[in-house]
């Protein structure tokens, strides 16, 4: 068993160091990706007989021979994207195929001075210093396999900054499209969004894929917020049904800073997403919101971190998943509050509705509290669809299967109405609705 | 409309109805009083359909239909209404999407055509106008944050919306204040016709000054021990219900 894990070790290195993305090349960075394929030789896949890892197997991921795709921009058009598109609610658009940049299918608005807005790529090659400076400072390797792969293997993704006091109002869709071919293809997404103080704008990122080929999207994406600034950020993956999803979100936020994430989780055979946060200066405020809907034998996994390091932090956290069929769920939500994290306010909360017998959820909230003034909550519910609100409905003539589609969609949709651009929480809303039959309100 | 013949029903082991007869006819209001622990509630949610209850002999037949037969929505359908004693808050689900999705499904059982959007929302306006509810109802979740009153009025709206033949009000009086009783009172008045039967389930004579019925019962230990005119309901808060239990007992002390 070793020996098939090593040997599938070398081929995935192999794959990447062989044929490195050509883009992502700079004489600095090539020491961090040595660094990090000597991290992901020694930390290997992980077991399940790792803490973190219990529930979600990585051996259809190690098993399947992944390559980088040799196809990307220019595959697609407009129209294959429109169930995916915001571009006209929102105009601003940055369109990646099977991991590259497809500018023909991108449409960049009119950005105001102190935003830039483009490719890592071409970040590193027109601002190294700013890159330099924060790539893969935040999204720590040494004990994360999935960040290391991604390092070494680095492939293209967004570079977002917008410079101190600017407030960007449009908020900015980054749409990572995959369509495999014959054979299994992956694609290693990297972003960075950096803001300086008192700034503040929207991004969603949006993961989705055309076709029913195996792929992979192994996605890290760091974030750093200056002093005060302020970041909305949503997180849409809706990858085919046979595609694999890993994700991280690394958080480093500054004094006062506040962010705010609301992710919506459909899709993909096995998804794992991990956020984690550092609040590392006082008052800040984060929020991670998540609403995950399983069905067939899905698996979905949401790991989050919120490390609350200085005094007068608030963290909120509100989980909801669904599950279906035989899909099974997982949360591990760990709140760290360290002895100088006085008047921390931590809330966190995972609710799951379990619409089959077949579905589970591993729900395991994690506080360590080390300091003595803090108001730190967490409470997990699993349940199924009330007997009280069924009847309820029921008795006013709805049909029993609408009344249950009904009340599915309205346990989701106390998420979804949190999303404020208006044009995304109308796609989801919708999403939701197709999903339990139901037509929309006119 | 309404035949109830000897109609029995427990929950768990327990029997709660022990042989109700009731006729309603159209146009009738009929008021079911009695104590808590009566059977009163029970007899009006196993009307409804709700499943926690066991019929466990007896019928009931609703406009020549086996009502016993039907599920709970194929009630509705059939023109039967609960307001229930205690409205369930549903999050997540506004009332102008709930109500025009209860509206149509029955619409659809009758092979009428649905209300589109603009139809839906004339109507609602209509009846929010003469039941003196404010719109602002119609965008909030369904019971969600409403007050008791507002609770019991948005039940009268939502009996008002979809236009039953027999609409079955379980304590809808509990826990109102004057006021909020007149307004529920007057709203349940306006919805009285000749095509319509009512049957109010009550604890307290109050709620009667406002919906005067024709005819009262009153429930003992899961039966009808007595029924009467509207006088029998003011003899009740009179001599309160011990002196009928105690009359019932001499009667027939198998009863009790």
């Amino acid at each position: 068993m070793t020996d098939v894990i090593d040997s599938s070790y070398n081929s995935y290195l192999t794959a990447f160091t062989e044929t490195p993305d050509s883009n992502i090349s700079a004489d600095w960075l090539e020491p961090v990706r040595e660094d990090a394929r000597r991290a992901f030789s020694r930390i290997g896949f992980p077991t399940r007989r790792e803490e973190d890892w219990r529930y979600f197997s990585v051996s259809p991921i190690v098993e399947t021979p992944f390559k980088r795709a040799t196809e990307g921009p220019g595959t697609l058009d407009r129209a294959a994207l429109a169930p995916y598109s915001l571009e006209g609610g929102i105009g601003t658009q940055l369109v990646f195929v099977n991991g590259a940049y497809d500018a023909s299918l991108s449409t960049i608005g009119e950005l105001p001075t102190g935003v830039t807005l483009t490719t890592l790529a071409k970040a590193i090659a027109e601002q190294p210093e700013l890159v330099k400076q924060h790539l893969a400072q935040t999204a720590k390797f040494d004990n994360h396999a999935f960040v290391a792969l991604n390092t070494a293997a680095m492939g293209d993704g967004v570079f977002f900054h917008i410079a101190r006091n600017v407030v960007f109002e449009t908020p900015i869709h980054l749409l990572f499209v995959s369509q495999a071919g014959a054979e299994a293809t992956v694609s290693h997404p990297r972003n960075l969004f950096i803001a300086d103080e008192n700034s503040q704008a929207t991004l969603i990122e949006s993961y989705v894929g055309v076709g029913e080929n195996v792929y992979f999207t192994n996605a890290v994406t760091e974030v750093v917020l200056g002093a005060n600034a302020v970041i909305d950020h949503y997180k849409v993956q809706r990858e085919s049904a046979t595609a694999f999803h890993v994700a991280t979100m690394e958080l480093t936020l500054g004094r006062t800073a506040n962010f705010t994430s609301h992710a919506v989780t459909l899709g993909g055979s096995a998804s794992r997403s991990d956020v984690n946060a550092f609040l590392g200066a006082e008052g800040i405020v984060c929020t991670l919101n998540c609403v995950y809907y399983g069905n067939d034998r899905q698996v979905i996994d949401n790991h989050t971190s919120i490390d609350h390091a200085f005094p007068h932090c608030d963290s909120h956290e509100i989980y909801k998943g669904i599950l279906d069929g035989k899909s099974r769920g997982v949360f591990n939500g760990k709140i760290f509050v360290r002895e100088d994290a006085q008047k921390t306010d931590a809330k966190q909360t995972n609710q799951t509705l379990l619409l089959s017998d077949d579905a589970q959820i591993n729900t395991k909230p994690q506080l360590e509290i080390f300091a003595d003034d803090v108001k730190c909550t967490h409470g997990a519910t699993v349940g199924q669809l009330s007997d009280e609100a069924l009847f309820y409905l029921r008795t006013r003539g709805i049909p029993v299967a609408d009344a249950r589609n009904l009340l599915t969609y309205a346990f989701a949709s106390d998420i979804v109405s949190r999303i404020k651009v208006d044009a995304l929480r109308t796609q989801i809303d919708r999403l939701l609705l197709a999903q339990n039959d139901l037509e929309g309100v006119s | 409309m309404l035949e109830i013949k000897n109609l029995e029903a427990r929950v768990e082991s327990k029997p709660i109805l022990r042989g109700i007869d009731l006729t309603v006819k159209a146009g009738e209001v009929h008021a079911i009083m009695g104590k808590n622990g009566s059977g009163k509630s029970t007899l009006a949610n196993v009307l409804a359909g709700r499943d926690a209850y066991e019929v466990t002999g007896g019928t009931v037949t609703f406009e020549g239909q086996d009502l016993l037969d039907l599920s709970p929505e194929e009630r509705a359908h059939a023109g039967l209404f609960l307001a229930f004693q205690y409205p369930v808050e549903i999050p997540g689900v506004n009332n102008t999407y709930f109500l025009r999705a209860a509206l149509n499904s029955i619409r659809r059982s009758r092979g009428q055509d649905e209300l589109n959007g603009a139809q839906f929302l004339k109507l609602v306006r209509e009846k929010l106008s003469v039941l003196h509810i404010d719109q602002s109802l119609l965008n909030r979740p369904v019971n969600e944050g409403f007050s008791g009153g507002e609770k019991k009025r948005n039940e009268i709206f939502q009996m008002a919306v979809l236009d039953p033949k027999l609409a079955i009000l379980d304590e809808t009086d509990s826990g109102l204040d004057i006021d909020a009783l007149k307004s529920v009172a007057e709203g349940v008045n306006t919805l009285r016709s000749p095509e319509r039967a009512v049957i109010v389930v009550t604890h307290y004579q109050r709620l009667l000054n406002y919906i005067v019925p024709d005819y009262v019962h009153v429930m003992l230990n899961g039966r009808i021990v007595k029924s009467g005119g509207k006088e029998l309901a003011l003899e009740l808060e009179a001599d309160g219900y011990d002196k009928i239990e105690a009359e019932t007992l001499e009667a027939q002390p198998a009863l009790v």
